[in-house]
């Protein structure tokens, strides 16, 4: 452990061209899936100006749900992976409905400790009804097989992971910019009471706006459980973490940022860690150096619009 | 009437010398009750004692900036952990530093200081509080959630750094074989100098001034208050009382290891805050002792139970669900705890007495 001592520079000489790429794309595929998560975060935010805490765990949700409609009720992962997510998807309006909803008039602080009880609650239920013996997660045949592209070896898995992002993330896109739905949604995110004015049932567009957010997180969470087999209750946690920080790093409020931010964390991640080995023991830490430095030098972020003081 | 005519017609000098003697009183009271347990209570009371009092002092600092400040800060473990690595680093003889630090000695200036306890406890407190004022300038550029996301961060990166910097903290072997310096005398004295050094703050101008930030932020900028210097100063006596609350805890469980000071100690010290009303320094003590005392009587929910023939085996972790749910509870259905923004002071003892005493 004296490598602490070493020039930062030795660390690059054992680094060559075909490991860079490699790591290179096991941080885009990282970095899609914060990116998939950072979503959910930074639909909420904007409308509701809540970070919500309990985000990471429904991503633990949807990977137990997928892990008991795999083995319990043993379904095709066909059918149990979409119906994991639907599931987790209710689970974020059930949790904005009985955690948020009775605190919108409240002030800021209790909401957000609202937000991290029912984080705590979910782990901790999770944590009692399912035991914390981490479970293996049955990975379908499909994502195990391994290509050789360029002389590189790659996980399928590693390829389908930011292509399910970008296409999940062209579906919100549509859903958001093209539907009557959408549009309310952004009209929220602008001015929560003038959109209440206008006739628009702003409960419903909540509801909507959770769905549509735990779903990605749950689309995460399977993959995140593909990428990593060992699900426990506590499995949310940091990913959750790290997803908001993406988000912030985006531009919170912004869906395209949310995504850019997590590209950018993921593959920072994955190559400090390639390049600077004797870091490896940091790598939590650096998230949040990036948000430190992103919330002192550019607070709102990569693609965020400048925020002013309402009086 | 005399009663009435007694009460009413006491001047406020006299009143502030009649409290100045109660407050002895309860000092007294306490001493008495203190040196009762001290000699005839069990281990498990004293334990129970002792962690009460670290609670306390916890709770009432992290009150200081939660409840007076308005800000929510999830980083409390972050300074409790710094206190204990300081305090313990100094108490610790060159001999015992030799034998915990199997896989990487200790760095130098640390393997040669040695302290008296006292001074490690103060040291430890002012690490903290040089900890804060170095993150305060990130931490107050922004505020509500992303100061709370920033704070939890804080939070973190002092836990990997524990675990990840061998040569001082020991990683995750942490430190083992600290002398049992904690007693009931220096915890519940550490306690009741924060209680006294807190509501004394926050009952002059500065705390008013902290009151008026967490109230309406632009309106107090408007009255010539700057935010930056009096949440500055918040911040670095919560930190210095949450650091010597940390050595306390260190040389009282006589084993610290990162795992020691994560998220978790700062949920519960806000279980604390919250349960007893946030913004109030009597409600952080009733919230941090009801806490200290129902974590132990709740261990009821983790071991086997026999109802009516049925023997229903014990389900570990079921203790922080109901705390979790507390928390919840408490903040969606009685945002202001139990004691809301108030406080106890003698005088609104004896105006209840007087009242209570009239309508008979």
């Amino acid at each position: 452990m004296l490598s602490y001592c070493l020039p930062p520079w030795k660390g690059f000489q054992s680094v060559s061209g075909t490991i860079f790429f490699q790591q290179l794309i096991n941080g885009m595929s990282l970095g899609s899936l914060y990116g998939l998560v950072a979503i959910g975060y930074t639909m909420v935010y904007g409308i509701l100006r809540l970070i919500n805490f309990a985000h990471g765990d429904l991503l633990m949700f949807a990977a137990y749900a997928a892990i008991y409609c795999v083995t319990l009720f043993s379904l095709p992962w066909t059918l149990s992976f979409p119906v994991a997510i639907l599931m987790t998807g209710l689970m974020g309006i059930v949790l904005d409905r009985t955690a948020y909803k009775p605190l919108r008039n409240a002030p800021r602080i209790s909401l957000l400790i609202s937000a991290i009880g029912a984080s705590f609650l979910l782990e901790n239920l999770a944590l009692v009804v399912l035991g914390g013996v981490p479970k293996a997660f049955p990975r379908p045949d499909v994502f195990d097989q391994v290509i050789e592209l360029w002389g590189l070896r790659i996980q399928v898995l590693t390829i389908y992971t930011p292509v399910v992002t970008l296409a999940l993330l062209a579906g919100l896109l549509f859903i958001v910019y093209k539907t009557k739905a959408g549009k309310a949604m952004r009209a929220a995110s602008k001015d929560f009471e003038t959109t209440r004015l206008m006739g628009i049932n702003l409960d419903r567009i909540i509801a909507l706006t959770f769905l549509l957010g735990s779903s990605l997180a749950a689309a995460g969470g399977i993959m995140w459980a593909m990428k990593y087999p060992q699900v426990n209750p506590f499995m949310g946690v940091f990913p959750g973490l790290k997803a908001f920080i993406a988000a912030v790093l985006g531009g919170i409020g912004n869906i395209v940022g949310a995504v850019i931010g997590g590209f950018l964390l993921g593959l920072g991640e994955i190559l400090i860690v390639a390049l600077l080995p004797e870091l490896a023991q940091y790598r939590d830490a650096f998230a949040f150096v990036i948000l430190i430095l992103v919330l002192l030098f550019r607070p709102t972020g990569i693609m965020g619009e400048p925020l002013t003081d309402k009086v | 009437m005399p009663g009435a005519s007694l009460f009413g017609g006491w001047r406020l000098m006299e009143r502030t010398r009649r409290n100045a003697l109660l407050n002895l009183l309860a000092l007294l009271a306490l001493a008495y009750a203190l040196y009762l347990f001290d000699r005839y209570g069990t281990d498990y009371q004293v334990r129970i004692l002792n962690n009460m009092a670290i609670f306390i002092t916890l709770a009432v600092s992290y009150n200081l900036i939660n409840g007076v400040c308005g800000i929510l800060h999830l980083g409390p473990n972050a300074f409790v952990a710094i206190g204990a690595y300081t305090s313990a680093l100094l108490t610790m003889s060159p001999m015992e530093k030799q034998m915990n630090y199997i896989i990487e000695p200790l760095m130098w200036p640390f393997s040669v200081l040695n302290a008296p306890f006292l001074v490690a406890l103060i040291a430890g407190g002012l690490l903290a509080a040089f900890f804060a004022f170095l993150i305060s300038f990130p931490v107050f550029r922004v505020r509500g959630d992303y100061l709370a996301i920033v704070t939890l961060g804080f939070g973190e990166v002092v836990r990997v750094i524990c675990n990840a910097f061998q040569s001082v903290t020991n990683g995750p072997l942490g430190l083992k074989g600290l002398a049992l310096h904690s007693n009931l005398w220096w915890t519940w004295g550490v306690a009741v100098v924060t209680i006294t050094a807190v509501s004394k703050l926050v009952q002059s101008s500065y705390g008013r001034a902290m009151k008026a930030i967490r109230e309406d932020e632009i309106a107090a900028r408007a009255m010539g208050i700057d935010p930056f210097k009096h949440l500055l100063m918040a911040f670095l006596i919560s930190a210095f009382f949450s650091g010597v609350a940390g050595g306390l805890l260190a040389h009282l469980i006589r084993t610290i290891s990162p795992t020691l000071f994560t998220f978790f100690l700062t949920f519960n010290l806000l279980i604390m805050i919250v349960v007893g009303g946030l913004g109030s320094t009597t409600g952080a003590v009733i919230g941090a002792a009801l806490f200290a005392w129902g974590g132990e009587a709740l261990r009821i929910v983790e071991q086997p139970v026999q109802v009516a023939g049925l023997k229903i085996p014990g389900i570990p972790g079921m203790r922080m669900v109901v705390f979790s749910l507390i928390l919840m509870v408490v903040i969606i259905f009685a945002r202001h705890g139990i004691m809301g923004r108030h406080e106890f002071s003698w005088d609104w003892l004896f105006h209840k007495v007087r009242f209570g005493a009239a309508r008979d």
